[in-house]
């Protein structure tokens, strides 16, 4: 078949020949797209039962993609044998390729026009949201905040995972001790703060009432008296901190544990027979050998706290000094619905992590993928 | 032997710190309203307390505005509303107002374990019933349950697809990437590349715009391309360096058996790849299921799924404790599970893909 079609020479020749083919081509298109619309179309308006609607989405959705797929590629291998080849690559690169440039690539550019303009993304303001965003007292406040959580937050989950990491590797239990600090990883933000939210409560002096936050039982058990710590600036910020170094520690552990698995035995075993200290081990062999890792942890963490938006929303949705960037950015798109000022905190997030992206870059161009 | 048992020991107090507020809440969501609201969590657990032993009745003749005599003890009003501690160690109690001229005589003793424990937390904030419970000064509050049954629904049906759609379009991607010849193939990738850092803030502005002229506002299909679209990166990245170092002459010699690239894909590359795709799979998922922003943003009211349910919680009832803490358990039971289940793939995707912020 495909022979005779490279005989019967150009595009042509091989339309009149296959015209029943072309056919099919069209009408196979066409029923594929009417199923995926009607599917669509069900689940924006069926009032059926919970379970089914969520049934029929989960079927809807994977199934659609996977048939999008089987049937372009069918559509492509139908064209004669050259324009196949030329274009294969772009049925399996070009969804993909696609949606990075429609959610990511694009809205980069096009947050970055937002950004000089008014409040409803129309009229050019030049660089007014810029100047709010770097001079506004509430902006100067997040940036601060945003600096705690960057600097306190990155320090404590780096060093504790480094503790925890190097302490475990000695000790018989390790897999238990490292599956309990890691278990975070796997609670919501939202969930992290209804526990920790427990554990600040305070319900205040007056008869017959006992505290049921654990901090602040602990204190009235020392002796002290309970405080409304969420509303307590500055150190409702590091009451927030502890929660994401609760939550990422075990992120820091586990990258760095592998680490230190990596180093060779024979290394640690020559520094000891040399008569060097567990201290020593851990300053001149261990920390030297896993660098490049608590970078790569460090930067990872740093991005993190930097974005972070979930736990002070949840917590105390910004108020009594505890904003950050995230934060005002949702509050100014969609509580002040101001999507100039929006955007250029936006554009400021991203301009913050440009050198990673370009460390990135450099790496990749170093590793020599392609 | 010393420096061993020390290791040990420092481990267990930062497992327990870390434990402990989960454990709390876990605890206190099997507790009744009442007993959240009167009583720490950790008093379930035996220890000594005052308990009620008898009451005292004030004659009608004491002036309760003056100064109040109980068993040769005198203290105002206010101060025997606040508890006094007798001399033969009981704590004597005005219970509520000046009008009910009742003490309550507690007596320090040891409390054994709290068997109280109910599973009608759960079944309020599943359901959508109303609870009633007494607050600290006896009134009776009604409040309506949270129906986070259906946001558990809701969230099945955001995660599942937004965690498979991205695997299987990073997967035809990375493979195209990785074994096709086509023009601006490197350009492309780089992009992919640089984009992995990208914070997700930059695209929300404009995506919502296009979401409101396409009236895809509040529907799966609009979540489900939103996290497809943040996930591609890194997705497309680590099975790109996964299917990249596949052995060649498995390609090949299906190559020569005259196969095409769609059924060497389908039938060789992506079973070949079951463990790339398992560790990505697990992270998506969740990511998925514990986003926030995203679902707020993209989802609103219309299809709550568990986390922004939770929030609102937390927004509307936040002293709720009964509904706050058997709620934020229902939100991890799943992803607990998942993690619990598949921790190794899960580790592995994380040092893969380390090179994200």
């Amino acid at each position: 078949m495909q022979k005779s079609l490279k005989d019967s020479g150009g595009m042509g020749g091989w339309l009149v020949t296959n015209l029943g083919r072309v056919l099919i081509s069209l009408i196979v298109p066409v029923i594929t797209f009417v199923v995926l619309w009607q599917g669509f179309i069900f689940l924006r308006d069926s009032q059926a039962p919970k379970l089914i609607i969520v049934l029929v989405a989960i079927i809807w959705g994977v199934g659609g993609v996977a048939l999008l797929y089987t049937v372009s590629n069918w559509l492509v291998e139908q064209l004669p044998i050259e324009w196949t080849q030329r274009l294969q690559p772009f049925v399996f690169v070009g969804p993909g390729v696609a949606i990075l440039f429609w959610f990511l690539a694009l809205p980069v550019v096009r947050t970055l026009i937002l950004s000089f303009n008014g409040p409803t993304g129309k009229g050019f303001v030049g660089f007014d949201n810029y100047k709010f965003a770097f001079t506004d007292r509430v902006m100067l406040e997040t940036f601060q905040n945003n600096l705690l959580w960057m600097i306190f937050g990155t320090f404590f989950c780096v060093s504790l995972g480094l503790l925890i990491a190097v302490l475990a590797d000695r000790s018989r239990f390790e897999a238990i001790y490292k599956a309990i600090i890691f278990m975070p990883m796997a609670i919501s933000f939202v969930g992290a703060g209804v526990i920790w939210k427990f554990i600040y409560t305070y319900k205040g002096e007056g008869a017959g009432i006992s505290e049921i936050g654990l901090l602040n039982a602990i204190v009235l058990a020392m002796g002290g008296t309970s405080q409304p710590w969420l509303s307590q600036p500055p150190w409702n910020n590091f009451l927030l901190i502890v929660i994401m170094v609760w939550l990422q520690t075990g992120f820091a552990m586990v990258i760095i544990s592998s680490a230190i698995k990596g180093i060779p035995s024979e290394l640690l075993e020559a520094a000891r027979i040399d008569g060097a200290t567990e201290i020593q081990l851990f300053f001149k062999i261990i920390i030297p050998t896993i660098q490049g890792t608590l970078l790569t942890v460090t930067t990872t963490i740093v991005i993190f706290s930097l974005k972070l938006f979930d736990i002070v929303r949840v917590m105390t949705g910004g108020n009594n000094g505890t904003n950050v960037i995230a934060n005002e950015f949702y509050l100014q798109r969609f509580t002040y619905g101001n999507a100039g000022r929006a955007s250029a905190i936006a554009i400021i997030l991203l301009i913050a992590v440009v050198p990673v992206m370009i460390y990135n870059l450099r790496q990749f161009r170093e590793s020599r993928a392609f | 032997m010393l420096s061993s048992f020390l290791v040990n020991l420092t481990l267990i107090i930062i497992c327990l710190i870390w434990i402990i507020p989960t454990f709390g809440i876990f605890i206190t969501s099997f507790r009744n309203s009442e007993d959240i609201f009167r009583t720490g969590w950790w008093t379930i657990f035996p220890h000594k307390g005052y308990v009620k032993v008898d009451e005292i009745k004030i004659d009608p003749s004491v002036d309760v505005n003056g100064p109040i005599t109980v068993d040769g003890v005198t203290h105002t009003f206010e101060e025997w509303r606040a508890g006094v501690v007798m001399p033969d160690g009981r704590q004597l109690t005005w219970f509520g107002n000046k009008r009910t001229r009742l003490i309550e005589v507690n007596d320090l003793q040891w409390v054994g374990f709290d068997t109280r424990l109910t599973l009608e937390n759960y079944k309020n904030v599943l359901t959508g019933l109303e609870i009633r419970f007494k607050d600290g000064n006896g009134n009776e509050i009604v409040r309506k349950g949270n129906d986070l049954s259906g946001a558990v629904l809701n969230s099945i049906a955001v995660a599942v697809p937004a965690t498979i759609i991205p695997i299987l379009i990073a997967c035809f991607a990375a493979y195209g990437f990785a074994w096709m010849n086509f023009p601006g193939r490197k350009l492309l990738f780089t992009i992919v590349v640089a984009l992995l850092v990208v914070p997700l803030q930059i695209a929300l502005v404009p995506i919502l715009q296009d979401y409101t002229k396409l009236n895809l506002n509040g529907t799966f299909l609009a979540i489900w391309l939103a996290h497809t679209g943040f996930g591609l990166p890194l997705a497309i990245y680590l099975l790109f360096n996964y299917i990249s170092q596949l052995p060649r002459d498995i390609l090949e010699s299906a190559f020569i058996d005259g196969a095409s690239h769609f059924t060497i894909f389908t039938s060789l590359i992506l079973p070949l790849s079951v463990p790339a795709l398992a560790s990505f799979a697990i992270f998506q998922f969740l990511w998925v299921w514990n986003d926030y922003l995203v679902a707020l943003v993209f989802l609103g009211d219309q299809n709550r799924v568990v986390t922004s349910a939770l929030a609102a919680i937390v927004g509307e009832k936040g002293q709720d404790w009964h509904l706050l803490t058997s709620g934020a358990f229902i939100s991890m039971l799943l992803p607990l599970a998942v993690f619990f289940a598949l921790q190794r793939y899960f580790v592995r995707g994380l040092l893969a893909g380390s090179v994200k912020g």
